[in-house]
This record gives structure tokens, C-alpha cells and sequence, in this order.
């Protein structure tokens, strides 16, 4: 399917990651059913490293893909280098998205943000609050151009 | 396997009608307006297409106006009793919330030029009320356009009861007819309408190329100038091989329409049947009242676009009415017309059968789809809240 890219494919086939860590040192949630799209990504934490990530998506083929692809991305990295992801990464490690699926990949950073932050609060461990702009604004969704 | 299950988004062509195609294309090259005896031969087999198109529907062949498609058919009978209508002051045009996009699309054009539309709502079960009708139409009304069956649910509206009510108030009644002709028996004095949209590619005849029927003294007027072309309201050169294409692919469909409606009724009850077992889906539009082609779901906790790219995967080619798939923020306009909330409404998934499919095709998708439906749920978060209770089922 030209949709998408054989990397985008290859994540939505086969995602990494996937599932719940039920213990989780932090959980972030993003997006809503209406839009229709939701993840959810689990991390652990050891030592300032991510540890463990795990996520689970509601959404279609490119938020499948993004979320595995940022997982993949951030597992096993320290938390200031997965608090640096962008989408924009996200986007170019996954060879490319249609523009109106840009957004898939800019719910993958927040969702990576959110977990982190859910760590840092319920360890009371101090943080820039500007550094999580992204993850504390409300989930704006936009599928891009709607005339087409 | 591959199974083609999206015979609303277009069919394959019918072999007849390819070979129609290349012969008229090869035979009759000629410009029907010219004056030579090449130009005369294809103005012969155009006369001859009007005339069988005309007969398949109950209609007088100068009632046949041949179009691009359903799309210009719509617009152009929508504005042209517009217009009319205008033209004795009357500027309300009744519609459904469910039409295609080349009805409403259309409707909010003339909206933004001071028209005023009325679109009524359907019942859960994706018909209009005739009595929502009658009560809508007042002595401004100069038009009611209502689809004969919806391309998303496949439900048949009460067409011909809403001829008569249209004929008795003296206003015109357009049916967008572009999902219905080819798979039923369709008369247009039986359904009382002035106006009625078919397109080719929908019963196995060609893309770009469908037709108008607009009733003796319904007005017409062109959308397309330049040309004497089609009694000189659609300009342009006429798609003689595609003309007589689809009007091979009618008359085959028609002929055959007695053996293919119970053929392919029995395989959608099977797959309709088969689906609903999956636990939290709901079957979308009238459960009988619906075309014979037609299934429709929605499936809870889950998104359509990954459906389709699961399926597809399995060689079952589908669609979806989710906003990932259509491109917009919102959901299918038809669906949340039926009460499908929009958490719901981004899962569904219309399958949509021909009488080239096969029982053991059902029976591979009956297999494969509950599979992708419960890989799609395993990695969803909205059904671990479903079923952890923290979210409340909506089917």
C-alpha cells in the first residue's frame, strides 16, 4: 500500500513494545476517543534510565506506528534524552508520514512526555515545566488539510 | 485469498462491457456531431444507447441526459431546480443529513448564494421519516432530493412514497439513485421522481461516465457550455465507448438482478450474521431494508483505518467511515446521523458484496476479520478500560 512507508508498515505489522508494564514508575495518556486516537505509553525507571517502555495505541496505522517507532526510540535511553524526542524524529525514523497524519507522530512525543512527567510527580522529583509544554496542553488535533 | 468486498466505492467492469468498450472505441471513433457517415455511425449507436437506457428505466430516451458520473449528475439536477425554482421565488431545498457529499456538498454551495436547505435527520435505523418530509415542504419549496440507498449503511429510503407525497405538493423530487441502479428493479414512474443520478462504475460498467434522467418538463439547464451536446445542456464531446459500455453493463445487471439479489442477500445475512457474534459491534442501518450488497459495523475500541490495513494484509479489500480514512477530523457524517457516537463511529468497517464474490470468500473473512478485530483490542487502551470497567460499553 503506498499509504505509508515500508518502516511505517513494518511498525503497524509488527509494533515493539506493545502492551502494559503493570507496575510503571510513570504512565502518560494522550489524545481522546473522539479524535480517534488515544495512547497510552508505561515506563520504568532505574537509575535515570528508561528501563522499560511499553505502550498501547487506539488509532489507525500511522499512531500504531509512531508509538512503537518512539518506544523504540527512547527504551533503554536516559530520561533528558527521551525528555529530547520530537515528532519531527519520530516522523524521519519512520521514513516519512502523509501530512495529514503528522499529528500521529506529535501524540507519540506528548505521550513520552506525559509518562515522564507522571514519573517526576509521583517521585516529587523537581522539573522545568517548560520542558513539558508539549505533553500539559490539550491534545490539538488536526488531520491536516480537511478539503482533501 | 483476495476477496474485493468494496463493490459501494466501484465494481469491476463486466467483461461484456470492457469488450463493448474497446470495440465502440475501435469502430465507431467517429465524432457523433459530425456530418460524415463516421461521425453518423456513432451518432446511431449514441441514439441507440439513449434509447436501451431509457427502456431499462422506465424512461423516454429524451429523458436520458449522459454525464461524467453520478457526482455531475447530482449537481447538475440539484441546481437546476435551484434555479427554476428561484425563478418563481422559491428557495427552499429539502435534503437528508445522509446524502453523498455531491448532494450536500451541492446543497451548501446554494446555501452560501441564499438558499435555504433543510436536511432531515434519519432514525437509528438510517431512514428518513416520510412524515418529517410532508412537514418540511412548504409553498417556498422547490425541490426534495432524498438518495435511494445510502453507500455507507445500504439502507433503502421510502423513495416512491416520497415521489407521490412530492408529486401531490407539486415539487420536484430529485433520488440519487448512483448505489441502487444495477442492483434493484428500478422504474422511474414507479418512484415518482423528476430527477434520478446513476453512475457506470457502480453495476460493472465503466469510471467517468453515468447519466440524468430528468423528466419531460422537469427544468434542465448545463453546468458544462460550449457545445449542442446532449440536447445543449451538457457540452462536451460524448464518451461514446464508456456510453455504451455502461448501457451493456445495465442490461446485463438488470437480466441478472433476479439470480444476484438473493444470491448475494444470502451472503451478506451469512456475513452479517457471522460478525455479529464478536463481542461489542452493532450492525449500522435497517437490518432487512438494505441493500442487497450491503454490511456495515461498528466494532467498539478500535479504529477503521488500522482495520482496513490489517485486512488488507489478508487480501480483503475494504472501507471504513473513520476520520483517518476520510481524510477529516470528523467521523462519517452518516454514521453519527444514526446515532453512532463518535468514539464508536471511528471503528467501523462496510464490507460490500457482489454476485462475483463466494461463499467460501464470507467464510475466509468470517475467519480473518473477528482475528484483526481482537489484535487491534489487545493493543488498545480504550478496550483494557472497556473491559476493566473504567469505561462504559457504548454496544
Amino acid at each position: 500500500m503506498a499509504l505509508y512507508s515500508e518502516k511505517v508498515m513494518d511498525h503497524f505489522r509488527n509494533p515493539r513494545n506493545v502492551g502494559v508494564i503493570e507496575d510503571a514508575d510513570g504512565v502518560g495518556e494522550v489524545g481522546n476517543a473522539k479524535c480517534g486516537d488515544i495512547m497510552k505509553m508505561y515506563i520504568k525507571v532505574e537509575n535515570g534510565i528508561l528501563v522499560d517502555v511499553k505502550f498501547e495505541t487506539f488509532g489507525c496505522g500511522s499512531a500504531i506506528a509512531s508509538s512503537s517507532m518512539a518506544t523504540e526510540m527512547i527504551k533503554g535511553k536516559p530520561l533528558s534524552e527521551a525528555l529530547a524526542l520530537t515528532n519531527k524524529a519520530v516522523t524521519e525514523a519512520l521514513g516519512g508520514l502523509p501530512a495529514y497524519k503528522l499529528h500521529c507522530s506529535v501524540l507519540a512525543e506528548q505521550a513520552v512526555q506525559a509518562a515522564i512527567l507522571d514519573y517526576y510527580k509521583k517521585n516529587n522529583i523537581p522539573y522545568d515545566p517548560a520542558l513539558f509544554k508539549d505533553a500539559l496542553e490539550e491534545h490539538e488535533h488536526g488531520h491536516g488539510d480537511e478539503e482533501a | 485469498m483476495f476477496v474485493y468486498a468494496d463493490n459501494a466505492a466501484t465494481t469491476k467492469m463486466r467483461k461484456s462491457a470492457l469488450e463493448t468498450y474497446v470495440s465502440v472505441a475501435e469502430n465507431f471513433f467517429g465524432n457523433p456531431s459530425s456530418l460524415h457517415s463516421a461521425g453518423q455511425r456513432a451518432q446511431e449507436v449514441l441514439t441507440d444507447c439513449r434509447t436501451r437506457m431509457a427502456k431499462a428505466l422506465g424512461a423516454e430516451p429524451r429523458e436520458i441526459t449522459f454525464t461524467s458520473g453520478g457526482s455531475e449528475a447530482d449537481n447538475q439536477a440539484i441546481v437546476s431546480a435551484a434555479r427554476a425554482g428561484a425563478r418563481k421565488g422559491k428557495r427552499k431545498l429539502i435534503s437528508t443529513a445522509i446524502e453523498h457529499h455531491a448532494v450536500l456538498h451541492t446543497l451548501e454551495k446554494l446555501k452560501r448564494e441564499g438558499f435555504e436547505v433543510v436536511l432531515l435527520p434519519v432514525g437509528t435505523d438510517g431512514i428518513v421519516r416520510l412524515r418529517d418530509v410532508e412537514e418540511a415542504i412548504d409553498e417556498n419549496t422547490c425541490l426534495v432530493s432524498v438518495m435511494y440507498a445510502n453507500n455507507e449503511i445500504g439502507t433503502l429510503q421510502p423513495v416512491e412514497e416520497i415521489g407521490a407525497l412530492c408529486k401531490a405538493r407539486g415539487v420536484l423530487f430529485h433520488t440519487d439513485a448512483v448505489q441502487a441502479v444495477g442492483h434493484l428493479p428500478i422504474d422511474v414512474n414507479k418512484t415518482g421522481c423528476d430527477y434520478l443520478s446513476l453512475s457506470a462504475h457502480k453495476f460493472g460498467g465503466p469510471k467517468g461516465v453515468g447519466a440524468l434522467y430528468v423528466r419531460r418538463g422537469a427544468p434542465l439547464s448545463s453546468l458544462i457550455e460550449g457545445g449542442a451536446q446532449e440536447r445543449g445542456k451538457r457540452a462536451g464531446t460524448e464518451d461514446l465507448p464508456a456510453v455504451a459500455a455502461m448501457t451493456v453493463a445495465l442490461e446485463e445487471s438488470l437480466k441478472e438482478s433476479e439470480r444476484a439479489i438473493p444470491y448475494v442477500t444470502a451472503l451478506r445475512d451469512k456475513l452479517i450474521g457471522g460478525l455479529s457474534k464478536i463481542p461489542h459491534c452493532a450492525l449500522n442501518g435497517h437490518p432487512a431494508k438494505r441493500l442487497a450488497g450491503n454490511v456495515s459495523f461498528c466494532f467498539e475500541g478500535i479504529e477503521g483505518e488500522s482495520i482496513l490495513l490489517l485486512l488488507d494484509d489478508k487480501g480483503i479489500c475494504a472501507s471504513s467511515g473513520s476520520a483517518c480514512t476520510s481524510g477529516s477530523l470528523d467521523p462519517s457524517h452518516v454514521l453519527l446521523a444514526i446515532g453512532r457516537v463518535h468514539d464508536v463511529a471511528h471503528g467501523s468497517l462496510r464490507l460490500t458484496l457482489s454476485a462475483e464474490n463466494t461463499e467460501e470468500e464470507i467464510d475466509y473473512m468470517l475467519k480473518e476479520i473477528p482475528e484483526v478485530i481482537e489484535t487491534l483490542r489487545n493493543m488498545s487502551p480504550v478496550w483494557r478500560d472497556l473491559k476493566a470497567g473504567k469505561r462504559s460499553f457504548l454496544l
